[in-house]
């Protein structure tokens, strides 16, 4: 800082453009993605068929559209382990007050949306009250609906899973929203991939281009400062877990919408996907780094190997160890990489 | 939006002053009858010991703390300030050590953090990433740093660096009075005198500085007034032309005290190697009035 007035150009190097997309946060998740890609092009044959691709987008869309308002949640510092469940929640809700309540299903979306942003906003004002771990609060969340979504079915319904809604008012237009699907030729496109897009691009706008999304770097990579500065820590935060309840809610209708009928013990374990995606993605266990799209390109990675298995005829049993293999290695690809970053500078 | 405002008051006009001003927490008093004037264009330099009341008197300026007794005046109107916003509003902004940045935000991000500027209205509204990146890049260079990158994380900057944008970034956020703690005390000599030529420039530009040090070489170097403290009482107030650094230097290590410590330290080594659990037998000091160094 001490050279001359003007010279800034000059030390900035030609290499700068390289440095900088090695430091992106996606960087780590999309040569890993390239390297699924190009590993089941070779072990499994149909994998490059134009019908495998929409099914591996299908379900990486599943997936995705969680994992991108929990990769917000955690550049803001926090995790949601209720994320998983709360999705079956959001499908229950909708479908027994539908059914139960009124004779249209629009009624029960309404009501599911409602009772699942509580939920976002019940994790964020316990997590900002009590200053206890996100960890703890969630994993009490976690719980809670997981109790309520079994009793409440068996109670209501006298089974493990709802009665069916599909001949109720409303249904095929909110099938239409939720669960439509196109046929081009040979592919199927699902409506979940539009919402997945849509999505990342929204939360990637947020982040990069608002001041909420100023706050939500600030708030998860140094929350004292944060709050010195004037940046409402307690509704970014809020906002953040309500955000992974709006979109839990937008999974949940697409579980109802597409099959009709919702299993109460569904969602557990799901929570881990989305974090995964979004570790995979370039997000710091830590907070205040990593992207949407990141998470995006993690979702996609998830939706190869779980299909890719299949197209190349192996056991399914060995999809949990290759995303526990992956993971492991996009987290120390990561690491090195944004040392490798930092120090260039 | 507070646009940058140049500063206004001529140099050598009083931006604030407090006379006679005390705090009291309980029964503690942590402030008594402390007086000290801050100019336009000038540095006033509070230095003390710890526990002298240092900390006490920046959160009254900077609006933590109100003042139990006595006048605290700016620009000649006599005020209490309810709050820390209330004295930004004022056009004071009080820059702490832990400097409220985020290191893995890029600078511009951590200049505007809290008060970022937008353009477009509705869903549309988004920031004004170009007007911030310039600004973040003049502000800087106009106080004399020259950033390679205003992208790269603020955690990459050096500690002097880090201080020089959180006080660039009260200056832009039209302070008319800046109040540094203790901006050098964990920089190497380099970066100290890389932030010193910064508060110097600050000073330059019309503003007027407090600044708050135990190190009397550093205030020496910038200071136009220097305030000491001791115990939560003005132990003296020279100005510059008043005062060789050699006595500011005396008086703030304690002048007869350090004598009596020096003295006490030589004790210690004489009869100290083998009495091993025992207190140091210091005298139940005439100094009474210092309770950091010598008795303990």
């Amino acid at each position: 800082m001490s050279a001359g007035a003007d010279t800034a150009d000059e030390r900035l190097a030609p290499a700068s453009h390289l440095k900088k997309l090695l430091a992106r946060p996606e960087l780590g998740a999309v040569v890993g993605a390239a390297a699924v890609f190009v590993f089941f092009s070779f072990a499994a044959p149909s994998f490059l068929q134009a019908s495998s691709l929409s099914t591996i987008l299908y379900s990486a869309s599943t997936i995705g559209i969680m994992a991108c308002p929990v990769a917000l949640l955690m550049i803001g510092g926090e995790f949601d382990l209720s994320a998983g469940v709360m999705v079956t929640t959001s499908a229950l809700v909708s479908s027994m007050f539908s059914y139960q309540m009124t004779a249209n299903v629009w009624v029960g979306v309404g009501v599911s949306l409602l009772v699942t942003l509580a939920i976002g906003f019940f994790n964020g004002f316990m997590l900002t009250r009590t200053r206890l771990p996100s960890f703890i609060i969630t994993l009490g969340t976690f719980l809670m609906l997981t109790g309520l979504n079994l009793g409440f079915t068996k109670l209501i319904s006298g089974s493990v899973s709802t009665k069916t809604i599909a001949d109720m008012e409303g249904f095929s237009s909110a099938r239409a929203l939720f669960a439509s699907q196109w046929n081009i030729g040979s592919v199927t496109l699902k409506v979940t991939i539009l919402w997945w897009f849509a999505l990342v691009a929204v939360a990637t706008w947020i982040l990069l281009r608002t001041r909420a999304g100023n706050w939500i770097f600030a708030v998860g990579g140094g929350a004292d400062a944060a709050r010195a500065t004037g940046v409402p820590v307690v509704k970014t935060r809020i906002g953040l877990y309500m955000g992974v309840a709006l979109c839990a809610w937008i999974s949940g209708q697409h579980i109802l919408f597409s099959f009709d009928v919702v299993q109460s013990g569904e969602g557990v374990g799901n929570e881990f996907l989305y974090i995964i995606a979004a570790v995979i993605g370039g997000c710091l266990m830590t907070g205040g780094y990593g992207s949407a799209i990141g998470s995006a390109v993690g979702a996609f990675i998830f939706g190869m190997t779980s299909n890719g298995i299949v197209y190349a005829q192996w056991n399914p049993d060995w999809f949990k160890f290759f995303l526990g293999a992956m993971l492991l290695l996009a987290t120390l690809l990561n690491a090195w990489v944004r040392k490798r970053a930092e120090e260039s500078k | 939006m507070s646009a940058h405002t140049a500063p206004g008051p001529q140099a050598g006009t009083t931006l604030v002053k407090l006379t006679d001003v005390s705090k009291y927490y309980g029964n503690i008093r942590a402030l008594q009858g402390v007086s000290l004037e801050v100019t336009a264009g000038g540095i006033t330099c509070v230095l003390g010991d710890n526990g002298a009341g240092k900390s006490t008197l920046i959160k009254i300026i900077a609006g933590l703390h109100r003042h139990d007794a006595g006048t605290f005046e700016i620009e000649g109107e006599e005020t209490e300030l309810a709050n820390p916003r209330a004295a930004l509003d004022r056009g004071i902004a009080t820059v702490y050590q832990d400097l409220a940045v985020v290191p893995l935000m890029p600078v511009w991000r951590n200049f505007f953090l809290g008060s970022e500027p937008t353009r477009g209205r509705g869903p549309f509204r988004r920031l004004d990433v170009e007007l911030m990146r310039e600004t973040t890049r003049a502000e800087l260079l106009r106080m004399g740093i020259d950033l390679r990158d205003v992208d790269q994380p603020i955690g990459t900057l050096s500690g002097g660096e880090r201080q020089c944008v959180a006080i660039a970034r009260a200056v832009y956020f039209g302070a008319k009075v800046l109040v540094l703690d203790e901006p050098t005390a964990a920089l190497g000599v380099k970066q100290s005198g890389v932030v010193l030529k910064y508060v110097a420039a600050a000073r330059d530009a019309g503003l007027g500085v407090v600044l708050i040090t135990h190190n009397p070489h550093h205030a020496y170097l910038v200071g136009d007034r220097f305030v000491l403290l001791k115990r939560g009482t003005m132990a003296g107030s020279h100005t510059r032309d008043s005062i060789t650094l050699d006595e500011l230097t005396r008086q703030m290590a304690g002048g007869s005290e350090l004598d009596e410590l020096s003295h006490e330290l030589e004790r210690v080594a004489e009869s100290g190697r083998d009495t091993s659990a025992g207190t140091p037998a210091g005298p139940p000091s005439d100094s009474a009035s210092d309770r950091d160094d010598t008795t303990r």
